[in-house]
C-alpha cells in the first residue's frame, strides 16, 4: 500500500459522505419574505375611519393573504366590547385613558405604541352662518353646540378646551362618537360641534372648520396595541408595523393627523 | 225646520232609493193614532223603508212629511238628519246600550236633548212603570228577558215624545211561547200612542193582530194595502195568498168561466169579464178516489204532490197537469180512507159557487 | 270518571321548553347579575333619577299624544270609505316594522331644522324639535301610536254600528254618540291599545337617540342611559336600570292579563 494515498482516499470519502449528509445542495439564496396571511378585526376610534380604511386597503394590496375588517366606534364603546370578550386583533384608541383600561385589564398582548396625534377643531355649518370665530363664541346660550359624551376621548378633550378658554358650555347632546357630532352639524341640527381637525378635513364641503388656538387646544394622543384575543399574531404585527411605518404615517398625514412623534 | 201645519197631520212619504239590489219606490200615508204594518217577504225593502223614514238612509228621490213638517225633500234639497227627527225607533234586537243600566237607557234620548240627569231619570222611571217594568230600573239590560228588553226598548223610544213610532219586527226576537202575551201588551201600548205608528214584519199573524192597516210590499213596491180583512179576503199576490193560506188564481173571465192564465179553465158564478183573481179556499176543494158524479162544476184528475199536517187538518197539494195546482184541506181520516200518499192518483172537485172572484 | 289524558308529543314539549327558555334565560341572567348591594346607591344617583323621571313623563305624554291623534285616525280608518284607505292604514302601521333608527332618521328629515316641515317652522319661530324633550315625545309617539291605532280600529270594527244608529234616532248628535256610546263600547280596546303604546314608548331608544339626541335631563331617557352606561363600561348601573324597566313592563303586562290577547 502506498502510504500517501490512504488519507486522500479517506478525506475524499469523508468529503463525499459529508456532501451526502449535507442535505440539499447549496443553492443561491432568493430574497422572499415568508407570505403573511390571516384574518384581522381592527377595533379603532371613530376618528380613524377614513385613514385606517385606506391603510387597510394598502396592507391588503401588499399582503393579499391578510383580510382586514374594521369596527369603528367611540373608544369607550370599543373598550367595553373588548372587556366583554368581543373578538378583536388590534385596538387603536383616541386617548391613553381608554387604552389604559385595556392594558390594566390584562387584555393587551404588546405594549401600546403611539402612532399619531390630532388636534381639536370647531366644526360649523358650511358658510358659518352663525359667524363663530373662536371657542368663547360657543358660550352663547342661543347656539346649539354638540359634543362627545364624557368618557369618549373627544368629549374629555372638549371639556379641557372649554376649561382653558374659561367658558361654560351647555351642549344640546352628548354623542357616543365624534362622527355623530360631525353628522349633527352637517345636518344642520347643531350650530357647532367639537371634533378633530381630521374630521373637518374628511367631511369635505359639508362642514367648515374654525381653528382652536394652541393655548386652548388639546393634543390628542392615539395609541395602538395588539390584543391577547388575536387569532393571527403575524398578521396583526404586520398591520401595526405598517401603521407605525413610513407608508402608514404618510396616509395618516394625508388625512390631517399629526406624526407619531411630536418634537 | 218648517212651521207646523195642523191641517195635515200624519205621515206623508214618497220614498225612492236604491240600495244594493233593492230598488225601492213606495208612497205611504199613515194617520196619527193609526197602526200600519208593512208586510212582505225578506228583502222586499221593509226595513229600508223604516231606516229611510228614520233618517238613517238618504233618499235618492222623494219626500217625507210628518205632521206638516218636512223632514226630507230631495227636490228642495232639504234634509233633517236622524238626530233631529221626532221619530222613535224600536230595533229588531232592541239594541239596548249594554254599558248603561235600564233607566239610563230609557233616559238616554232625554239626556241627549239636554234634559238634566235627575229629571230625565224621573221621566224614564215613569215610562218604565207605565210599561209594566217598575223593578228593573237599575238592572243591566243583559239580565232582562226578551219581553222585558222589548218593553225597555219601547220605553226608550217613547220617552223622547216622538211623533212617529217605528218598530222593526218587534216580536221576531222573542220565544214563541211569550210571543202571544207580548203581542197583546204591545198592541195595547201602540194603541195608546197618539202619533203615527208604523211596524214592519214578515209574520202575517203579527201584522193582523197589531195593525189597523196592512201595506204589502214586495221587491220594493207596494202591491196591496187595506185593512187586514180586506187584504186577506182579496189577496192580490201569491205571497199574500200563501200567507193567508188560500188558493189564488189569475185569469180572464167571461160570464161563468175563467180562462186561467196558468192554463185550464174554472167555472164560477157571475165573474163578469176582464182580468180577475179567483180565490178557492182549501176547504172548498174536495178529493175523490174516482171521478165524482155530482153537482160540482169543476172536476179534474190530478196527483197528490205533498201532504202537510196542520193541527187537525191535512193540506194536500194536488198537481193537475193542464189544470191549476190546488191545495185541498181534508181530515186525516179522509186521507186514510182514500189511501192518499205522495204520488197517489186523485180526483178533485170545486163548487163554482164557492169560488170568490174579484176584478183586478 | 277519569278523563283520558292525551299523550303529549315529546318533540312539541322540547321545542316549547326551548322557546320558554329563550325568553326566561336573558331575564334570569339580568336578575342573576344584579348588584343588589349597590342598587340603592345607583338608584339615588341624580343622573339615574333624571333618566327615570324623564322616561315616565315622556312615555305618558307620548301616550296622550297617541290617543289624541290616534283615536280620530282609527275612527276614519274604521268608519269611512275613501280611495287610498288601505295605503293609509299601511303607512300608519309602518313604524311598527321599521327599525327605530330609520324612524329617527325619517323624523330628522321631516322635523329637523332643515326638514320638510321643520325648516319653515324653524325659520318662522326659531324653534326645532331635535335636542328637546318635546322631540323625545314626538319620537316616542311615532313608534307607539300604531299600536293604539290598530287596537282602537279593531274595537271600532267589532262594535255593532247599529248602537250608534239607535243613539242617533234618540236624538244624539255625532259628538254625543261618540262620547256616550262609541267610546264606552270601545273602552277595553282603547285601554289595551294605550297600555301597549305606553310600554312601547317607555322602551323606545333608536328613534329617540337619533332624532332627539342624548343629554341628561332633557333627552336622556332610561333606555338611553342604559346604553350609555353599557358603552362606557358601567355595567352595574346598566343592569339596575334594565331590571327596573323590565319589572315595570312586566307589571303592566300582568295587569293586562292577556286581555289584549283575548283571554278572559
Amino acid at each position: 500500500m502506498v502510504p500517501g494515498r490512504v488519507p486522500v482516499l479517506v478525506s475524499a470519502t469523508v468529503a463525499l459522505l459529508l456532501a451526502g449528509c449535507g442535505g440539499v445542495a447549496a443553492q443561491p439564496a432568493a430574497s422572499s419574505t415568508p407570505q403573511v396571511s390571516g384574518s384581522l378585526t381592527v377595533l379603532a376610534a371613530a376618528s380613524l375611519t377614513q385613514a385606517f380604511t385606506k391603510i387597510g386597503d394598502q396592507v391588503h394590496a401588499k399582503y393579499p393573504g391578510v383580510d382586514i375588517r374594521f369596527s369603528f366606534a367611540g373608544s369607550p364603546t370599543l373598550v367595553t366590547q373588548i372587556q366583554q370578550g368581543a373578538p378583536g386583533d388590534i385596538f387603536a384608541s383616541a386617548d391613553q385613558a381608554n387604552m389604559q383600561k385595556v392594558v390594566t385589564g390584562g387584555l393587551a398582548l404588546t405594549a401600546p405604541a403611539v402612532f399619531a396625534h390630532n388636534k381639536l377643531e370647531i366644526a360649523v355649518q358650511s358658510g358659518n352662518p352663525r359667524h363663530i370665530t373662536s371657542v368663547s363664541d360657543l358660550a352663547n346660550p342661543s347656539l346649539k353646540v354638540d359634543v362627545c359624551a364624557p368618557g369618549v376621548p373627544c368629549g374629555t378633550y372638549s371639556t379641557t378646551v372649554f376649561g382653558r378658554a374659561g367658558i361654560r358650555v351647555t351642549p344640546v347632546s352628548q354623542e357616543q362618537d365624534v362622527k355623530s357630532v360631525l353628522t349633527k352639524v352637517g345636518l344642520g341640527e347643531a350650530d357647532a360641534g367639537i371634533v378633530y381637525a381630521t374630521d373637518v378635513k374628511s367631511a369635505g364641503g359639508q362642514v367648515q372648520g374654525v381653528a382652536i388656538p394652541d393655548d386652548q387646544n388639546v393634543t390628542a394622543e392615539y395609541p395602538i396595541v395588539e390584543l391577547k384575543t388575536t387569532q393571527s399574531e403575524p398578521a396583526a404585527k404586520t398591520f401595526v408595523d405598517y401603521v407605525l411605518g413610513a407608508q402608514g404615517q404618510k396616509v395618516l398625514a394625508d388625512f390631517g393627523f399629526l406624526p407619531k412623534a411630536t418634537s | 225646520m218648517h212651521r207646523e201645519n195642523p191641517v195635515d197631520p200624519g205621515l206623508r212619504a214618497a220614498l225612492r232609493l236604491r240600495l244594493g239590489r233593492l230598488d225601492l219606490d213606495v208612497e205611504l200615508a199613515v194617520e196619527p193614532g193609526e197602526v200600519a204594518a208593512l208586510l212582505g217577504p225578506n228583502g222586499a225593502g221593509k226595513t229600508t223603508v223604516l231606516r229611510a223614514l228614520a233618517g238613517l238612509l238618504r233618499l235618492t228621490d222623494g219626500r217625507v212629511v210628518l205632521d206638516g213638517r218636512v223632514l226630507e225633500d230631495t227636490a228642495a234639497r232639504v234634509r233633517a238628519p236622524a238626530e233631529r227627527r221626532p221619530v222613535g225607533m224600536v230595533f229588531q234586537d232592541y239594541l239596548l246600550f249594554p254599558h248603561l243600566s235600564v233607566v239610563e237607557n230609557v233616559a238616554f234620548g232625554l239626556r241627549a236633548r239636554g234634559v238634566r240627569r235627575a229629571a230625565a231619570r224621573r221621566t224614564a222611571r215613569d215610562w218604565l212603570e207605565r210599561l209594566g217594568l217598575p223593578g228593573v230600573a237599575d238592572a243591566s239590560p243583559r239580565t232582562l228577558s226578551g219581553g222585558q228588553q222589548q218593553r225597555v226598548a219601547l220605553a226608550r223610544a217613547l220617552a223622547t215624545d216622538p211623533r212617529m213610532l217605528l218598530l222593526d219586527e218587534p216580536l221576531a226576537a222573542l220565544d214563541v211561547s211569550v210571543r202571544a202575551e207580548v203581542r197583546r201588551d204591545l198592541r195595547r201600548h201602540m194603541r195608546e200612542f197618539a202619533g203615527v205608528n208604523l211596524l214592519v214584519t214578515h209574520d202575517p199573524l203579527e201584522a193582523i193582530a197589531l195593525a189597523d192597516r196592512l201595506i204589502v210590499i214586495e221587491e220594493g213596491r207596494i202591491v196591496q194595502a187595506g185593512t187586514p180583512a180586506e187584504v186577506t179576503a182579496r189577496p192580490r199576490s201569491a205571497y199574500v195568498a200563501d200567507l193567508v193560506g188560500v188558493n189564488l188564481l189569475h185569469g180572464r173571465a167571461s160570464g161563468d168561466a175563467i180562462e186561467l192564465e196558468a192554463g185550464g179553465r174554472l167555472e164560477v158564478v157571475g165573474a163578469g169579464s176582464g182580468e180577475v183573481f179567483a180565490v178557492v179556499p182549501p176547504h172548498s176543494v174536495s178529493l175523490w178516489r174516482s171521478r165524482p158524479d155530482g153537482s160540482p162544476r169543476n172536476v179534474w184528475r190530478g196527483r197528490a204532490a205533498g201532504l202537510d199536517l196542520l193541527g187537525d187538518r191535512v193540506r194536500v197539494r194536488v198537481d193537475a197537469g193542464p189544470q191549476p195546482t190546488l191545495v185541498a184541506e181534508v181530515t186525516p181520516a179522509a186521507v186514510a180512507e182514500l189511501g192518499l200518499a205522495e204520488g197517489s192518483d186523485v180526483w178533485i172537485s170545486v163548487k163554482a159557487t164557492e169560488v170568490r172572484v174579484y176584478s183586478i | 270518571m277519569v278523563r283520558p289524558v292525551q299523550p303529549l308529543n315529546p318533540v312539541l314539549v322540547v321545542l316549547a321548553a326551548a322557546a320558554a327558555l329563550f325568553f326566561v334565560l336573558p331575564l334570569a341572567g339580568l336578575v342573576a347579575r344584579t348588584p343588589w348591594a349597590s342598587a340603592l346607591g345607583i338608584l339615588s344617583d341624580p343622573q339615574v333619577q333624571l333618566a327615570l323621571r324623564l322616561s315616565v313623563i315622556c312615555s305618558l305624554a307620548s301616550t296622550g299624544l297617541a290617543i289624541v291623534l290616534g283615536v280620530p285616525l282609527a275612527w276614519v280608518l274604521a268608519r269611512l270609505r275613501f280611495p287610498g284607505r288601505s295605503l293609509l292604514r299601511g303607512l300608519t302601521t309602518l313604524p311598527m316594522v321599521l327599525p327605530p333608527v330609520v324612524g329617527g332618521v325619517a323624523l330628522l328629515l321631516a322635523f329637523g331644522r332643515r326638514g320638510l316641515l321643520g325648516a319653515p317652522i324653524a325659520g318662522a319661530t326659531g324653534l326645532s324639535l331635535p335636542f328637546t324633550t318635546p322631540g323625545v315625545i314626538v319620537a316616542e309617539s311615532f313608534v307607539a301610536m300604531p299600536f293604539l291605532v290598530i287596537a282602537v280600529e279593531a274595537g271600532l270594527r267589532s262594535m255593532d254600528v247599529r248602537f250608534e244608529e239607535a243613539a242617533r234616532t234618540l236624538g244624539a248628535g255625532r259628538w254625543t254618540v261618540f262620547r256616550r256610546v262609541t267610546l264606552p263600547l270601545i273602552g277595553p280596546s282603547l285601554a289595551a291599545g294605550a297600555v301597549l303604546a305606553w310600554s312601547r314608548a317607555l322602551g323606545e331608544f333608536g328613534a329617540t337617540i337619533t332624532f332627539a339626541g342624548n343629554f341628561p335631563g332633557t333627552t336622556q331617557t332610561a333606555p338611553l342611559a342604559i346604553y350609555i352606561d353599557l358603552e362606557s363600561g358601567q355595567l352595574p348601573s346598566a343592569v339596575i336600570l334594565s331590571l327596573l324597566l323590565v319589572v315595570v313592563s312586566l307589571a303592566v303586562l300582568v295587569a293586562l292579563r292577556g286581555r289584549y290577547l283575548g283571554e278572559d
